[in-house]
Formats: structure tokens, sequence, C-alpha cells
């Protein structure tokens, strides 16, 4: 029995063991599941050699998986948090690589008549007032934190029974969405991958303020000696780099690009 | 705990079993009242008397698998036990005996077949154990029990719960191995049973001693009144 | 009612074809919960054995934590090891997070106490009948628990598979631990976990068929044993 087990285990530890290059990067659920993963890390795996591998959890979990010390690189959407990170010294420098926009998801039948409006301030006011039912991640994540931000811009405090946080990634958050008919905010690429989308519609998108930037940094390896430096930094190169931001842009489904790479450019008018 | 025997104990030779002011209580109710009696060897001394006359509990001090409240019990020589079930491994007739003679340390495996030839089982060593009748079943347990050669064998109802014919078998190895100088002792609730085997009788009742004496002289002149009606076929109380 | 229908269609269809994916994270699942197995019942058995044969002061007190163990919720158990591992953690030098191995160690850690109580149970009956007869031979608690193991084993093997079962079945802590990384960590209850997620009921109706005729089999082979076992060995 001893035997089998020590076999079972070794035979397991063999990939790591057997000096695959690899780094861990703790991202978002929304990035992991618009699929994007899929379509650069191969990519990435061809020009470097290294794999990566991607945990997927809200923006607030990353960051912490990353001042841990148990991620090689942190790849999320919220400015804010990632400067924070950055001044606390888990990272040196922080670095644009794409961007994408929220929409304002609602049913079909738009009982708050959000529908034809660009302004994301009036269409959240509008949910508001008619009291229709509205999902909230309510998980520390980067689009919830783009949420709270748009209630702030609209003058809104959302409290009450219509206003219901699940706690969830964006998945799980479309999937109650489309069940109780309710509005919610998500990001474009998980909405396109969505697949059980039934009466949901984009109803509010192109507002400036709906603008969604994704960054990356390597953990800081005076922080956690262990980390992969040059591996993590080959990582931030080449996401950055012409090549990676090609593959960024390549990534389509039914046609509709998903993110928009702008390493090299500042930041289009951004939320505030 | 372990039933091996000691070495010879105040001028006893092998094969001898002494009680001394033996008593035993289990959950605040007593079961034997210092009881003392010493047996030699030669010819089966059976220990007879009605139910809850606290047989049972008298030959597992005997065997040390109890220890008494107050009194002692100094013996001699080797023991087995045999219980009124047999209790056999989930395993083969064979590897139950070769596991009886390992935990003695014996490692001499010949006796296995030798034991289940003196049981008359020889054609069933490859068989599991378990799946045998109760009449075979106990006298694999003999066939294990006398492997180990022991000086004392203790028995505990070993028949009550078998057909006639397997009554019969156990009895005749029990006679054969006695004859061959193993020191046979065993409770029975069977009278007739008793007179069958009995070198020497000793009658338990209520947790008392109350007789001991050679078998002929025990059925044809009883001493106490409990003997008497106990062989008369009373009930006693 | 179409859309399930449908979604079975092609999730028996892409068992059928052999996705090579799926069959990953299905070798993945099968190994680490077999390993977990493993793992637990070098510890479970032997100390379930003890407990079965022994006795000794605060006893008891062992017994009742071990049972509140088996109900240890596995998202718990998860997040400890997590803690315990992670780098900022005492073993974090192991470099165990997010790989199997720390998959592994959750769900061995979660049905040991299974395997424990349950293998105590199965012996403690088995003594019950031996303790007299095997007393009588020379043997103690302590070797008869060698004789109680190799007597008991087809109870053994079953609950071998209820551990085994368990720790197939549950999600909390694989995914707490393992990250749920595609190709490396994903086993299929995480997995049938994303994909739901995702609304992507195809693929996760398919892993459930299969988590499923697992789970079904395990059951089975734990019904043929006990059959077997009496017919047997008696």
């Amino acid at each position: 029995m001893m035997r089998r087990t020590l076999l079972a285990l070794a035979l397991l530890a063999t990939p790591a063991a057997a000096q695959e290059r690899f780094i861990t990067i703790s991202s978002t659920t929304s990035t992991e599941q618009s699929g994007l993963f899929g379509h650069i890390l191969p990519l990435f795996r061809e020009a470097t050699g290294i794999t990566a591998r991607v945990v997927a959890l809200g923006t607030g979990q990353a960051l912490d998986v990353g001042r841990r010390g148990d991620a090689d690189v942190v790849f999320v959407h919220d400015r804010a948090a990632e400067e924070r990170f950055v001044a606390e010294g888990f990272a040196t420098r922080r670095q644009h690589v794409m961007f994408n926009d929220f929409v304002i998801i609602g049913p079909a039948s738009d009982p708050a008549r959000i529908s034809g409006s660009r302004d994301s301030a009036v269409a959240l006011r509008r949910i508001a007032e008619a009291r229709a039912p509205f999902i909230s991640r309510g998980d520390r994540s980067g689009t919830h934190a783009a949420e709270l931000r748009l209630w702030q811009q609209a003058g809104v405090e959302p409290t009450g029974a219509w206003y219901r946080a699940v706690g969830q990634g964006m998945g799980p958050a479309l999937n109650t969405a489309a069940a109780q008919n309710a509005y919610l905010l998500a990001d474009r690429g998980t909405w396109l991958a969505f697949r059980n989308r039934q009466e949901l519609r984009v109803l509010t998108e192109g507002d400036p303020r709906l603008f969604n930037q994704y960054g990356v940094m390597l953990v800081n390896p005076a922080r956690h000696p262990h980390v992969k430096a040059a591996d993590g930094q080959a990582f931030v190169d080449w996401i950055t780099s012409p090549a990676g931001q090609a593959a960024i842009a390549g990534y389509r489904i039914q046609g509709e690009q998903l993110f928009f790479p702008n390493a090299t450019q500042p930041e289009p008018v951004t939320s505030s | 705990m372990a039933a091996r025997g000691l070495g010879a104990v105040g001028g006893m030779s092998a094969a001898e079993l002494r009680a001394e002011g033996l008593c035993f209580a289990a959950g605040g109710v007593a079961i034997l009242h210092d009881v003392s009696f010493s047996i030699g060897p030669g010819a089966p001394s059976l220990i007879i008397g009605p139910n809850g006359a606290g047989k049972s509990v008298l030959l597992r001090l005997l065997h040390r698998l109890l220890a008494p409240g107050a009194g002692q019990v100094a013996s001699t020589g080797a023991q087995a036990m045999l219980f009124q079930k047999p209790v056999l491994l989930r395993r083969s007739v064979a590897a139950n005996i070769a596991h009886a003679l390992s935990l003695a340390g014996i490692r001499d495996t010949g006796r296995i077949a030798e034991a289940l030839e003196e049981v008359g089982l020889p054609h069933l060593a490859g068989r599991p154990a378990r799946l045998l009748s109760g009449g075979e079943q106990q006298r694999v347990a003999l066939a294990r029990a006398l492997a180990l050669r022991p000086d004392i064998l203790f028995l505990d109802e070993p028949t009550a719960s078998l057909d006639p014919a397997a009554t019969r078998a156990v009895e005749a190895i029990v006679t054969r191995a006695a004859a061959r100088g193993v020191k046979v002792v065993m409770t029975t609730h069977d009278l007739h049973q008793a007179r069958r085997l009995a070198g020497e009788i000793l009658l338990l009742h209520r947790g008392r001693l109350i007789e001991q004496a050679p078998a002929a002289t025990f059925f044809s002149q009883p001493q106490s009144a409990e003997a008497r009606a106990f062989l008369r076929g009373d009930i006693l109380e | 009612m179409n859309d399930l229908t449908s979604a079975l269609q092609q999730g028996v269809s892409l068992i059928l074809s052999g996705d090579a994916a799926l069959w990953a994270i299905i070798t993945l699942s099968l190994s680490v919960s077999l390993s977990a197995t493993l793992i637990a019942a070098c510890i479970g058995l032997p100390l379930g054995a003890l407990l079965a044969v022994t006795r000794f002061p605060g006893r008891q007190w062992l017994l009742v934590a071990m049972n509140a163990l088996m109900g240890l919720p596995p998202v718990v158990a998860g997040l400890v090891i997590y803690i315990l591992l992670s780098r900022s953690g005492p073993l974090g030098s192991l470099g165990l997070l997010f790989t199997p191995g720390a998959m592994i160690i959750a769900q061995a850690v979660l049905i040991t106490p299974i395997l424990a109580a349950l293998t105590r149970q199965v012996l403690e009956g088995l003594w019950e009948e031996y303790a007299e007869q095997l007393r009588s031979l020379g043997s103690g608690p302590w070797r008869a628990v060698g004789t109680l193991l190799r007597d008991g084993r087809f109870a053994l093997l079953t609950v071998l598979l209820a551990g085994f079962g368990r720790a197939s079945a549950e999600v909390g802590a694989v995914m707490v631990v393992g990250g749920n990384i595609e190709g490396f960590t994903r086993v299929m209850t995480t997995a049938i976990a994303l994909e739901t997620s995702k609304g992507d009921l195809p693929l996760a109706l398919a892993l459930g068929m299969v988590l499923m005729t697992i789970v079904l089999g395990v059951n089975a082979a734990a019904q043929w044993l006990r059959e077997a076992s009496a017919r047997w060995a008696g």
C-alpha cells in the first residue's frame, strides 16, 4: 500500500518536478470566463516556452493572492486597487494591458425603461426609482468596484429588496439575473461568452464611464523572494509587446472583438 | 492474560489447577463465592450445575480470561480453550490452525495435518472455515486447540448447540485426547454427557462449589442435598 | 426542457468522442481522489483499528472529535489547508498551493476521519466476536490488530470505497487549494461548477454524467464485495 501511494504521488508531482517552466497568474473570473486566456496563453507558451497557470478569482481575492506571494503575476481590472497594491510595495509598477467596457444588461421587457440612453447614471437612477430587480456581484471584484462607482456617480445609494448582492463571479451573477429577469452590470467579454441569456439583452452601452481598464503587475520579488521574477517579467513583457497585444486583439467571439489592447497608449477618458 | 500457565508452583506437578477463595462479581451482582478446589491430572473433570450457577465464569477465571475479585488461581502447563460457539477466523481451516501455531511461536506446520487427522477433517483443510456446519466448525476449533498440545484443555459447553451426531464426534475426540494425557476441564448442563465423559464431577450452584467427587461416587452416592435434587432432575433454585 | 435534452445529447457525444480536455479532467479527478484515499487509509485504518481494540483515558473524547470531523465541511478543510500551504503560511516553502498535491492533501484530510470512524466500527464488531478466543490463543489487543484487519478485509474495502466516493464528490476543498487551473488542477467537480456558472451546460452535464457513473460504480462494487464476502469467507 505504501509503495502505491508514493508511486501515485510521484506521478502527480512529476509535471511540476519535471522542470516544466511555469508561472502562476492570479486573475479575475471575468477575464477567464471570457475565454481570453485559452486563446493567448498557448501563444505565450510558443513564444517563450513558459506555461502560465491561471487562478481565476474576484479582483480583491486575486490581489490578496499576490500579497501572500502565492502568484507571480497579478492581472486584474481595478486601477485604484492596483495602485494601492503598488503603494503597499507588493509590486514595483503596474502597466496598462487592454480595456473593454461594461454594459448594463436587463430583461427585454425593460420595466425601468433604460434602453436607448447611453448615460449609465440616468439608467441606474431609473432602475432605482422603478425598484426593478438588480443583481450586484457583491464580491470585491473589479466589476463590483466599477458598479459601486457608477451608483455613486448616479447619486443613488442602492438599498432595498430590489438590490441583490450574490457574492459570486460574473457567470453565476448572470445566471441569477437571467433567472430573475433582473438588471445587472457585466463586462462585455463575459457577456459575449455567456450562453444562458434567456430574456436578457444589452440595454445601455457606450458611456465613457463604463470603460474598464486591465492592468498587469509582477509581484515584487523583494517582498517574496521565491517569486519567479524572470519568467513573470517575461509574461509582463510579452503581453505588453506588439505580439501579445496582437494576440489580445485577435480574440473574437462570433466575429466580435472583446478586448482592446492599449499597453502603450494612455487610457481613454476615464471613469473617475 | 495469556493463558499459558506457570511453571511448577507450590509443589504442583504438570497439568494441575488450584483455585483458592475465588470470588467474582459483575455489575454489582456476586457470581462466585469463595470457591476453592484443586484438580489434578487424569480423567476429565466436569463442572456441572444449573444455568446461572457460574460455571462459565469459573472456567474463564481458571483460564485467566477474567481476573477474580478475590482469591487466586494457580496452574501449571500450557492451556487451550473452546467456547460454546466456535470462533473461527474468516480464512481456511488450515489457516486458522496455522494462525494459532504462529501465535504460540510454534514453527512445526506438520501439526496442522496431524490435528486435522485427529478430528477426522483432513479433507476440509482448504475450505473457508466459516462456511462449515456447526459441528465441523467445533471440530476445527478442537483441532486448533489440540495442535498446540496443551496440558489442560478447557471446554465451555462445547456441544450445547450441536446435533447428536456432531456431539458424538466431539465427545469421541475429547475422550481420545484425555486418554492421551490431556487434562480436560469441561462445563456442561447435560447430565447424560457428564455421565459419559466425567472422571470427576464438581457441582456448582449459585456461585458456590457444593460437591466435588469422583464420578462414580457422585452418581451413586451424592453427598449433598443439592446433588441429590439435581440428579433426581429437580430444578434447583 | 428541449434545451436540457439537447444539452444531454451533446454531453453524451462529448464523452463518446474522447474529447482530450474532458478525459484529462476525468483522469486527474480519479488520480487525485485515489491518492487521497490511499493516504487517508494509511492513517485512518490503523487509527481506527487502535481505537477499536484499546481503551485509554480520553478515548471517548477522541471518538467524539472524530465523529465531528466526519462532518467537516470540505470548504472549511480547504480554507485551513490553503492558509497552511500559502507562501505566507507555515508550509509555504513546499510550493504545493495550486497544485494537485495540495488537492490530494485536502481530500486526504477530509476523508481520514471517515475511514478511521468506519474502520473502528467494523473492527470493534469483529473484536467483540473474537476477543475471548484470541486472548485464549495468546493474542492481546495489539497483536490482534493485524488479524482483525485481515479478517475484516472485505468490510474494509467497502470502507475505502466509501472514502473514495466522498473524495470524488467534493468540490469545496479542491476548488480553494487547487485554484481550478485549466489543464492542471481542474477536476470534474470544479469543472462542473465553472461550466455551470458560464452557462455551458453540455460540458457540465457530460462531466456530471461521468461523475455519477463513477459514484454508481463505486456503490455497485461495494455491494458486490459484501455479497462476495458472505459467499467466500462467511
